[in-house]
């Protein structure tokens, strides 16, 4: 009889799991999906200038922006999209098993994510490295001075094999404490537990203006790994994947353009081809995608160009203040480099 | 003849019950069920790309586990990956069902006795315990181990004992040469001796003074189970106090304690997935891991499921082995 137990509820795992997975298949392709429910339902993540709510519950950061002109994209209205937080750890089954339609929350694009784990990575809208945050009276100036340290890691990132190999490399050991829950984690570095904090530079820095006394703590200038934030999506959707990456080229070429949300109108009385065929003066390119012909025009006249949304949330005169660094246009020296709108 | 036939449709009965026809149109269609389930999860995973089967298990994990009972270094297998954290595990929960049984003895006890300020403690101890939640006592713990001073400030309450936010670190026997191995302060912090992480104090302390709650209120109920006039009759008898306690209360009390200890253990080795949130590297954080790097999920969630069934299991059949035994014998 026990055994018949236990054969029951091991099948009854198996069935709980399987329903999971079961959703998507009857869902068909996102897109569908996306129209039929009427709203873009967007994963993200907590840390006040990429994904957060504001004082009313509205959200708004980097990234939300980016799902807001997804939103403009589809339904030609901002906010028909919703954006639901997922830890690290959740974010990636949450995406596979069709929770989310798009995981806009600072995932690093790599091989085995691509590939194994069955994701399409949009075009790269950030890019990060991982870095060691660390208290200054530890008299540390770079990560080779570290060995033997405790390093406080978040799981669920690609944080935990960066780190290891980072120690590997250098010859060096190191004791990891690893949480996954936000609050604790950085709790656990500030109380002293550990004498590393590490994860994307973007994320330290935000962190960073988050802890009780800021001056304290120090951003060591290496970044350990490439970091390369992108959208992600699921596999089976390629109508859904062109249009990710499109918004995302439209935003880069706008700046590029030097289009910005208060010149917007003006620009369509252009002369210049391109600049006709991107705001859809010329429909040629809103046709082809099945979209709106002025989508693109929308989304910069709403939400300004890569350039305005990164200043807005995460520029030099916000709280996070980063540098525009290597997610600057390549006319300007950096890696921003959108494929031509023809 | 006609004996076995009997016996054998009394038997089958037994089984199938009055309606066999709808029993066996039950048991097909949830067999169905479970084929259609199966065949759309391996389809689904198909079309994920993810190759179902335990093959990840023999390949190279490369991240750094915190504490570990054997040998490990980022570069090992999954595998044993897996088995660090489910030897950390049940080194946790070994220890926290000794503790708590030891401490809900002592204050199942005291509750008990007729002093009744040392009562009223125990009563208040159980009942603050009983109604907060498990993670928060485990939240307050840790944050109290955190508070301590660093490596450089460590409290030395006896010589080459050291207490501070990394740690309690204790001189270790050392076989070769033989001698005590003393930790020293060195770079960022103590080498040497033996260390119990604050992860790992903060999760056995709050699982043993949680579950020691339960435990106290198992052991007062068993005693109190047993009816007034054995006392009597054992104090007519002339026994001592201690020898009724030991030769008449206690076998008959165990009866009722040992079944529901039982469930204390299990909840107390089960509770100890909640490491996961403090930081200690259980069998849980070594899995959530795992599923995330490897994109196994169901593979590792069937791992978590099994290694959990196993030690319940196994607590239960010697726990049960060992309550059988005393219902014929009265006494352990």
């Amino acid at each position: 009889m026990r055994s018949s137990i236990k054969g029951l509820l091991f099948a009854g795992l198996l069935g709980a799991a399987s329903l999971g997975l079961a959703v998507p298949a009857a869902a068909g392709p996102t897109l569908d999906a996306i129209k039929a429910r009427g709203v873009i339902k967007v994963g993200v993540g907590t840390a006040p200038g990429f994904f957060s709510p504001d004082s009313n519950g509205r959200w708004q950061g980097f990234f939300v922006d980016i799902g807001r002109a997804l939103a403009i994209a589809v339904f030609n209205d901002p906010e028909k999209v919703q954006f639901v937080s997922a830890s690290p750890q959740q974010r990636l089954p949450a995406l596979q098993s069709g929770e989310f339609d798009i995981l806009l929350s600072a995932v690093t694009q790599t091989a085995v994510r691509s590939s194994k784990l069955g994701f399409h990575f949009g075009p790269v809208v950030f890019y990060d490295g991982q870095g060691l945050l660390v208290p200054k009276k530890l008299g540390v100036n770079k990560g080779s001075e570290l060995n033997g340290a405790t390093v406080c890691v978040q799981t669920g990132t690609t944080g935990e094999l960066n780190i290891a190999d980072f120690f590997r490399q250098n010859k060096a050991t190191f004791k990891p404490v690893v949480i996954e829950e936000t609050a604790e984690f950085r709790k656990a570095f500030t109380s002293g537990r550990c004498d590393v904090l590490t994860q994307d530079a973007s994320d330290l820095a935000i962190a960073r203006t988050q802890l009780p006394s800021p001056n304290d703590y120090v951003l060591l200038p290496e970044r350990i790994s490439k970091e390369p934030l992108a959208p992600a999506i699921r596999y089976g959707d390629d109508q859904w994947l062109e249009i990710v990456n499109w918004v995302v080229y439209a935003t880069i070429q706008a700046e590029e353009f030097g289009i910005t949300q208060a010149n917007a109108d003006e620009f369509l009385k252009s002369d210049n081809p391109s600049i006709r065929r991107f705001l859809g003066v010329d429909p040629v390119i809103g046709e082809a995608f099945k979209l709106d012909p002025k989508v693109f025009h929308t989304i910069v006249k709403t939400l300004g160009n890569y350039g305005e949304i990164f200043e807005r949330h995460i520029g030099k005169a916000t709280p996070v203040g980063f540098e525009r660094g290597y997610n600057q246009p390549w006319t300007k020296g950096g890696l921003l480099y959108s494929p031509p709108f023809r | 003849m006609r004996a076995i036939v009997t016996n054998g449709a009394r038997a089958a009965a037994a089984w199938w019950g009055d309606h066999a026809a709808a029993q066996l149109g039950l048991l097909a269609g949830t067999v169905l069920l479970f084929a259609v389930l199966g065949a759309n999860t391996l389809e689904n995973m198909e079309r994920f790309g993810i190759r179902p089967g335990f093959e990840f298990l023999h390949r190279a994990a490369n991240f750094e586990i915190g504490e570990s009972l054997v040998a490990y270094t980022a570069g090992d297998t999954y595998g044993r990956a897996l088995l660090v954290g489910l030897l950390n595990t049940v080194k946790v929960a070994v220890l926290g069902c000794v503790l708590a049984t030891a401490l809900g003895l002592a204050l199942g006890i005291a509750r008990l006795s007729g002093n009744l300020l040392l009562s009223g403690i125990v009563q208040v101890y159980v009942e603050l315990i009983r109604s907060t939640p498990l993670l928060l006592q485990l939240f307050f713990w840790s944050a109290t181990l955190h508070a301590l001073p660093g490596p450089r400030q460590a409290f030395q309450p006896v010589a080459g004992v050291f207490l501070c936010n990394r740690g309690v670190f204790l001189p270790a026997l050392r076989f070769d040469p033989l001698g005590w191995d003393i930790p020293q302060l060195a770079g960022f912090n103590f080498t040497g001796g033996a260390t119990l992480t604050p992860e790992f104090a903060a999760l056995l302390i709050g699982l043993a003074v949680n579950a020691a709650a339960g435990i106290a209120e198992i052991v007062r109920s068993g005693v109190q189970s047993v009816p007034a006039g054995q006392w009597e009759a054992a104090r007519a008898l002339g026994l001592p106090r201690r020898r009724i306690l030991r030769l008449v209360v206690l076998p008959q009390a165990l009866r009722v304690i040992v079944p529901l200890l039982t469930s204390s253990w299990l909840s107390l080795t089960k509770n100890s997935s909640l490491a996961v949130a403090i930081g200690f590297p259980d069998l849980v954080s070594v899995i959530n891991t795992s599923a995330n790097q490897t994109g196994q999920a169901l593979e590792t969630m069937a791992i978590l499921a099994a290694a959990y069934l196993t030690l319940s299991l196994a607590v239960s059949v010697a726990m049960n082995a060992w309550n059988r035994r005393l219902a014929r014998r009265g006494w352990p």
